[in-house]
């Protein structure tokens, strides 16, 4: 068990690692573009040259990628093009700002769905089933933000009981922090909700056929203590692939909901790097989004191989 | 009425007139719409009234129209770079099962790697280098999302040939291109066709929220992702304008997934024999 988990987190870390080298290759695709993008159009080839140099670019792309990704590795991510801030220093408190909604979306959504997916699964075909099924069939459905904007039409505008912008200070406390991130938590919510719950009713009704199953109902035990008692443990393994690849979905789903309610986190950071076509910042969120990404899916499969007996031993 | 001798059950001809309605909408739109795409017709954000039936935007374009023309710009955009995205995942997904393995741990270590950055994240990256057009937009798109289709026809392929008559085709000594077009493709077409509105939707959406984000579709084209974002202010005032463009990506992705459902149960029927769809 030890050594196929060893070998799955080696194999993690060497995605990382190829993915680092995929975002560097994809942004120095067209070097020269962001000298000339930065200082426009009326640049002469003699200030283009010099900015070239002074970010750097006149380099090789492989001394350029190592020095960058070994400065990643120290925590130092480079320099804003367009305002010459240090990255680390804006971008820290903005990932505690993005970890904190995606931690209080997750907070809400796993109990709930865990329980919803397993009352369905109680009470398969019956009313409450049904309404559980469609309403996360339409959530999946429709985009992100409409979601938010009638959360802050019905929630904010006409009963004004949050907030419709989530603006947050770094001195705030807890509590009203809490509140004024509710809608863009709530939102979160309902995105990740839905496929979590339609997993845990799948994974506990698939197991519902098993003989064991058949024996636990012939011994006379109620529907409700066959599912928690033995259909759940049995249903484990996949609730938890699912909730933490759900977890990785949340890090992505954040970019929107951030920009919708003018939340300041990564994800905003990150879309007005894009905008700005400022590759240094939009480098270090994607190697900060990439990160979250591959180490949430590498801790699912671990988890699953720690819950499920037969993936214990090397075959 | 039969469909390609099947008769849809009541959710998918709610699902085929919703696209039909849209498509029809998207075509004629020169016709339909009361007022041009990018004039100013109005105040900001004015009411409902006869003559704006949904209300002006942020500046003083007729929100109908603009919707109107949205459908154009939003489904044309997302359907181009979806057949793109079939075009490339397929053709490679083919290639790694067909070609042997050299050209398979190829493809498929580049394809594990590309997979392994969120696409919304991967997308930023690419549009920050060559800036959003429409052409950088849709060849992006679809490049990444041919991701998703390889691993499908890969897997797809991988069962297909295996089989005797591709073995038959191989002695025959027909070639790699000849085996993929006539003896893989025909028999993994079910599971892809369905495979396509699911990645319709999902390429529809994301495109939406690109443009939502103001990296998407750019100005003074109409689309519904940008149009959710130029009124999106308008939400504090309890004006409803976002909401409708909103509610037309929504309304479209359920219509598509509607018929995908139908699709889909086809394809799992016992009986088999939908290989002409």
């Amino acid at each position: 068990m030890l050594k196929t988990i060893i070998i799955r987190v080696a194999l993690g870390i060497l995605t990382l690692w190829a993915v680092s080298i995929l975002i560097f290759a994809a942004t120095e695709i067209l070097p020269g573009d962001v000298a000339s993008a930065v200082l426009g159009q009326g640049a002469t080839p003699e200030t283009l040259a010099v900015f070239r140099h002074e970010l750097g670019l006149d380099r090789p792309a492989y001394v350029r990628y190592l020095e960058w990704f070994f400065n990643a590795l120290h925590g130092d991510l480079g320099i804003a093009m367009t305002n010459k801030r240090v990255i680390i220093e804006v971008i820290a408190p903005r990932l505690a700002n993005t970890l904190f909604l995606a931690g209080y979306a997750a907070l809400i959504a796993v109990p709930t769905s865990v329980v919803l997916g397993i009352v369905a699964a109680i009470n398969e075909g019956k009313f409450i089933d049904r309404f559980v099924n469609i309403v996360s069939l339409m959530t999946i459905s429709v985009p992100e933000f409409f979601i938010a904007y009638v959360l802050i039409l019905f929630l904010a505008v006409q009963y004004e009981v949050f907030p419709s912008l989530s603006t947050v200070f770094p001195d705030m406390d807890l509590s009203e922090k809490i509140y004024v991130t509710a809608l863009p938590a709530f939102t979160l919510t309902m995105l990740v909700m839905a496929h979590m719950l339609r997993m845990t009713r799948t994974s506990v009704l698939s197991i519902m056929s098993q003989p064991y199953i058949e024996m636990a109902f012939l011994k006379g035990l109620t529907r409700s203590q066959v599912i928690i008692r033995h259909a759940l443990p049995n249903a484990a393994a996949p609730i938890i692939s699912v909730i933490a690849l759900n977890l990785a979905y949340l890090i992505v789903g954040v970019v929107v909901i951030e920009v919708v309610f003018v939340y300041p986190g990564v994800g905003q950071f990150m879309v007005d790097g894009v905008a700005k076509r400022d590759l240094p910042v939009v480098q270090a969120c994607g190697l900060i989004f990439a990160g979250a990404f591959v180490g949430l899916n590498t801790l699912a499969d671990v988890l699953a191989i720690m819950v499920n007996p037969r993936l214990r031993h090397p075959r | 009425m039969k469909i390609f001798g099947y008769k849809p059950p009541a959710t998918a001809w709610v699902g085929l007139a919703i696209i039909a309605g849209f498509i029809l909408i998207a075509l004629f739109a020169d016709v339909i719409a009361p007022y041009s795409e990018s004039e100013s017709v109005g105040q900001t954000w004015d009411d409902p009234s006869w003559s704006f039936l949904l209300g002006t935007d942020n500046i003083g374009r007729d929100l109908l129209s603009r919707l109107i023309y949205g459908a154009r710009m939003t489904i044309g955009v997302a359907f181009v770079t979806t057949i793109l995205s079939f075009l490339i995942g397929t053709i490679a997904g083919f290639l790694a099962a067909v070609g042997g393995t050299v050209i398979d741990q190829i493809l498929s270590r580049i394809v594990d790697v590309m997979l392994s950055i969120p696409l919304l994240i991967f997308a930023l990256i690419i549009l920050s280098v060559f800036g959003s057009s429409i052409f950088t937009l849709v060849m992006t798109l679809a490049i990444l999302d041919s991701t998703r289709v390889f691993r499908l026809a890969r897997a797809v392929a991988t069962n297909l040939v295996v089989m005797e008559y591709v073995e038959a085709a191989r002695l025959r000594g027909e070639g790699l291109w000849w085996i993929m077009r006539r003896e893989v493709l025909p028999n993994a077409l079910p599971p892809m066709i369905s495979e396509f509105g699911l990645r319709f939707c999902f390429n529809f959406l994301f495109v939406a929220s690109l443009s939502f984000l103001g990296l998407g579709i750019q100005p003074p084209y109409a689309d519904w992702g940008g149009m959710v974002r130029d009124n999106g202010k308008a939400i504090s005032f309890g004006i409803p304008a976002p909401l409708w463009p909103a509610l037309a990506i929504a309304t479209m992705t359920v219509g598509v997934n509607l018929v995908v459902d139908w699709i889909l149960s086809i394809n799992s029927r016992p009986s088999g024999a939908s290989a002409e769809m």
